[in-house]
């Protein structure tokens, strides 16, 4: 019985410390629309700063405690509402996302840049008390958390019903916009409940520190059990989150306790708040299609089909040139490339054509890698498979939050990546415990690819067509109706658009594409594991994706460079690796709102420095006759996304 | 049978009643007004009717069976067609692009694999935006781009047609053009019901007339008994002595500039 009892005491201490960031996150949606995934990151950031002050310089701990939570969170909260979030709630979904997952890297990379990694611990708060019950005893820190989060209920009731601001915060709960026309103050009503937010972070990040360690990556994941249990109050009623809050902790904590601890139910505890996530996600009502959405993304131009041609055969033969002499070493790291440029084309189908949102890109892909390691059918026909494969479990992601809307449905993308990442890939069926496992190189038609060069020439042709598929699928049918979708879900929908089995579709078709990409990526290697597929790359996927254009072929090839240098860049220079990440969350958080990415600056200044100086290289060249005038407008189709068009994204958008 | 019949219709967001009771009907070949002050609640009515607002009480029928679970493309495919207020032009893409869309989804899955129809232009033409067929849907007047998302509803051949405010933006003589092609729609044996501010185009073109007034049917009838009825001139004007009893154009269109509680119109 004395156990139960000390699994309950954990299960309510984490609980609160949930429900304590968790409250926060409700805050911060709720008045501004915008879904901070980079909640949990500003605990861990301000967990950082805790220790910095009440450790490394010996501030006393109350003192430390109030400079962290009544200082620095809450200017952060402020500063972030006033010059990052501000105007992102009323855009499209995708692009507030884009933006936190910018925050989320920023910050760990800021930590990781701040204090490198080194032995570091937080102690509890007065770690020689604590209480006896029977025999049962119960620490004076976890006592702490629990009154904590009693306190942090009282006051945010106090607040939202006694107070003249609490009460525009809830009003602006049910509708901000008539909040607005009642002359209530959105603006100062969102900087305050960030700040708040912020600082509620802080502290649930404060109180699990002892418990979780000083962690870059396990206090972000706060996030996860977070917007758990938020979900439970539908990102909307606090009382509602403080309950799913506990019950996620006891919960976590009775499994951790009683689950056996051998066979795949160990690795069960680990996912507790994910598995909830799910449950809880697929409880939730029907979402109802918004009217009035801000438009905000313009795309980028699209090539005519000779300029695709001509650009993909140029790829290809700069690559064959490239490879012909080059080290193994080097010729694995631009097949590395070409992966993530696949990968990245499978969100330009997703974010950049669709609007949706996926954190899990990179799972997508080890799914495909794992299939065609398993399958062990080195050919096209394994291949194929493979991302078949992919694809249906994309499909499966996207089922659950079938009625519900973007936000939703990327949370979920997360939820899911963390679940494959602790639950499948690392399980015995699969690559193992830091295990791995061996793929061979595909032959095609009979002809196996034995040189690495002749293997990574292969990958670029895939890409290249990958590419015109794209190009193929934005050009037809499918590209407008997904253009359409974009522009105006609701207009679709009274025309006639089942847009759920839509976007199932367009999920799996996107998860499909990662997966080929992973297959081939396996070929590569020869021996991956899933450490090669792990949740959190996905993120700076997606960020650079985004900085490079999500809207474009050039914009993948270019981030699937990008995203290929990166790790080597961190292993040479070491001490800037952090400062790395900070660059790309800042990138992204600065570039979300023109999704075409530095491609489209690219596109822009060619057809510019063409217009300013074919027309006097061709006076030179009388040779061509009749080119001169429809040059400038030849490589783009007129018909679409028209150049005169592409303007910057509306004032109301902008920042 | 009314083709469209609202019953006892009741949209509360919060503590505001939107819709109050509502009942009205549109009937086939017929141009159905539904007009009111800002706020009255008609944009939620044709929210409610479209399915993208789900109605805290009542009954919508189509055609004669119960439609409150069905979803909003569901409606579509049956036959209700709208256009927005606030403009849902797919702005990206072009004009044409915008009604071959439609077409696209009309057809479906299996159909989006054959050619385009050819009556596609001929829909342009009708609703007279054929200059405007490759320009960016962004880039065009308002006027137009209403025009526009009346073609693209037109593409899915509706039974109903919801109309929210589209002659607002056009000219006279384009207005004028409009009630002709309007009074073409109801006269092909499709149902009209229009929310629309320009009364002139109101009193010239409906059939039958429903003024809502904080979220209630007021009054419905022929276009010269609804100007004649004391409920309907307290709600635009406040009072009913007025001297000659008859309400002007200019009285209606005056309290428009007025709005009263917006908020509920936008929140949908």
């Amino acid at each position: 019985m004395s156990s139960f009892m000390s699994y309950t005491n954990f299960g309510l201490f984490s609980g609160a410390a949930y429900a304590i960031a968790a409250s926060g996150l409700v805050l911060t949606y709720t008045t501004t629309r915008v879904f901070n995934i980079a909640h949990g990151a500003f605990g861990m950031v301000l967990s950082f700063v805790f220790w910095d002050f009440s450790v490394r310089q010996g501030l006393p701990l109350w003192l430390s405690l109030v400079l962290v939570l009544g200082v620095v969170a809450p200017l952060i909260g402020w500063f972030l509402q006033r010059f990052v979030v501000r105007g992102l709630g009323e855009g499209p979904v995708s692009v507030s996302l884009v933006v936190t997952v910018g925050l989320l890297v920023f910050c760990i990379g800021l930590a990781t840049w701040v204090w490198p990694p080194e032995a570091r611990s937080v102690p509890p708060f007065m770690p020689a008390s604590g209480l006896q019950f029977g025999d049962t005893y119960i620490t004076a820190h976890q006592i702490i958390t629990i009154l904590s989060s009693i306190v942090v209920a009282i006051l945010l009731y106090l607040l939202l019903t006694r107070t003249r601001i609490g009460t525009a915060m809830r009003a602006s709960v049910d509708n901000p916009e008539l909040l607005k026309l009642f002359g209530g103050k959105p603006d100062q009503v969102a900087a305050l409940s960030w700040a708040i937010g912020i600082s509620l972070a802080a502290l649930s990040g404060i109180l699990l520190v002892s418990v979780v360690g000083l962690d870059y990556y396990a206090l972000t994941l706060l996030v996860v059990n977070a917007y758990a249990a938020a979900m439970l109050g539908r990102l909307k009623s606090l009382p509602l989150t403080f309950v799913g809050a506990m019950a996620l902790g006891l919960v976590t904590s009775y499994s951790a306790g009683y689950l056996p601890s051998d066979g795949w139910l160990n690795d069960l505890r680990n996912v507790v708040p994910p598995l909830f996530l799910f449950v809880v996600i697929i409880a939730m009502p029907q979402a109802q299609l918004r009217v009035g959405q801000v438009k905000g993304i313009v795309s980028a131009p699209l090539p005519s089909l000779g300029k695709a041609l001509g650009w993909g055969a140029a790829l290809l033969v700069l690559t064959a040139l490239l490879t012909g002499n080059m080290s193994t070493a080097n010729l694995l790291l631009v097949g590395t490339a070409a992966t993530y440029a696949m990968v990245m084309l499978s969100l330009a189908l997703l974010t950049g054509y669709g609007g949706h949102v996926s954190l899990a890109q990179f799972t997508f892909a080890g799914v495909g890698a794992l299939a065609y390691a398993k399958l062990d059918e080195p050919n096209l026909y394994g291949l194929f498979v493979s991302a078949l494969i992919a694809a249906g479990v994309g499909a499966l992601v996207a089922l659950p939050v079938l009625r519900l809307t973007g936000l939703y449905l990327a949370l979920s993308t997360l939820a899911f990546a963390v679940l494959m990442d602790k639950l499948v890939f690392q399980a015995s069926f699969a690559f193992g415990f830091n295990g791995t496992l061996q793929a061979r190189r595909l032959s095609i038609l009979g002809t196996s690819i034995t040189s690495t060069g002749g293997y990574v020439l292969v990958m670029a042709v895939f890409l290249v067509l990958m590419g015109f598929f794209l190009l193929f699928i934005r050009r037809g049918v499918l590209g407008r109706v997904l253009i359409a979708m974009r522009d105006s879900p609701a207009a679709c929908g009274t025309l006639g658009l089942d847009m759920r089995w839509f976007r199932v579709a367009l999920f799996g078709l996107s998860a499909g594409m990662a997966g080929l990409a992973g297959g081939l990526f396996a070929g590569l290697r020869g021996t991956i594991g899933a450490a090669d597929f792990q949740f959190f790359n996905s993120l700076p996927l997606l960020l650079l994706a985004v900085v490079f254009g999500v809207t474009s072929v050039t914009g993948a090839t270019l981030g699937g460079i990008g995203l290929m240098l990166l790790p080597v860049l961190q292993s040479n220079y070491p001490s800037l690796a952090g400062l790395m990440l900070v660059i790309i969350g800042f990138g992204a958080v600065a570039l979300a709102r023109d999704p075409n990415g530095l491609a489209n600056l690219m596109f822009k200044a060619g057809r510019f420095l063409e217009a300013r100086f074919a027309p006097q290289l061709l006076a030179r060249l009388p040779a061509l006759p009749g080119r001169g005038s429809t040059l400038g407008e030849a490589d783009v189709d007129p018909l679409d996304e028209s150049i005169d068009h592409n303007q910057e994204v509306p004032a109301h958008v902008a920042p | 049978m009314s083709l469209l019949e609202v019953d006892d219709v009741v949209v509360q967001f919060g503590g505001v009643t939107a819709v109050n009771h509502a009942s009205f009907v549109a009937e086939s070949g017929r141009v159905t007004g539904l007009i009111g002050p800002n706020g009255a609640g008609k944009t939620t009515c044709f929210n409610v009717i479209s399915g993208l607002q789900k109605p805290t009480r009542g009954h919508v029928r189509f055609d004669g069976k119960g439609i409150n679970r069905t979803p909003v493309h569901r409606r579509a495919k049956r036959g209700i067609g709208r256009t927005f207020q606030r403009l849902e032009a797919f702005g990206s893409l072009t004009v044409r692009d915008n009604v071959r869309v439609a077409f696209d989804i009309h057809r479906g899955v299996v159909g989006m694999m054959r050619p385009a129809a050819a009556n596609l232009d001929a829909l342009l033409e009708r609703v007279g935006i054929s200059q405007y067929a490759q320009e960016r849907a962004d880039s065009i007047p308002t006027g137009t781009a209403r025009l526009l998302e009346l073609a693209r509803c037109l593409a899915s051949d509706p039974r109903l047609l919801l109309l929210d405010e589209p002659s607002s933006g056009l000219d006279e003589s384009e207005t004028e053009a409009f009630g002709a092609l309007l009074q073409d729609l109801a006269a092909e044996g499709r149902a009209v019901l229009m929310v629309e501010h320009d009364m002139d185009l109101v009193m010239s073109v409906c059939d039958v007339i429903h003024v809502l007034d904080f979220g209630e049917v007021i009054a419905s009838g022929e276009p010269a008994a609804v100007r004649a009825n004391t409920r309907v001139q307290n709600a635009y004007l406040g009072y009913s002595d007025d001297a000659d009893g008859d309400l002007t154009m200019t009285d209606l269109e005056a309290v428009h500039e007025t709005s009263r509680i917006p908020a509920v119109e936008a929140q949908a």
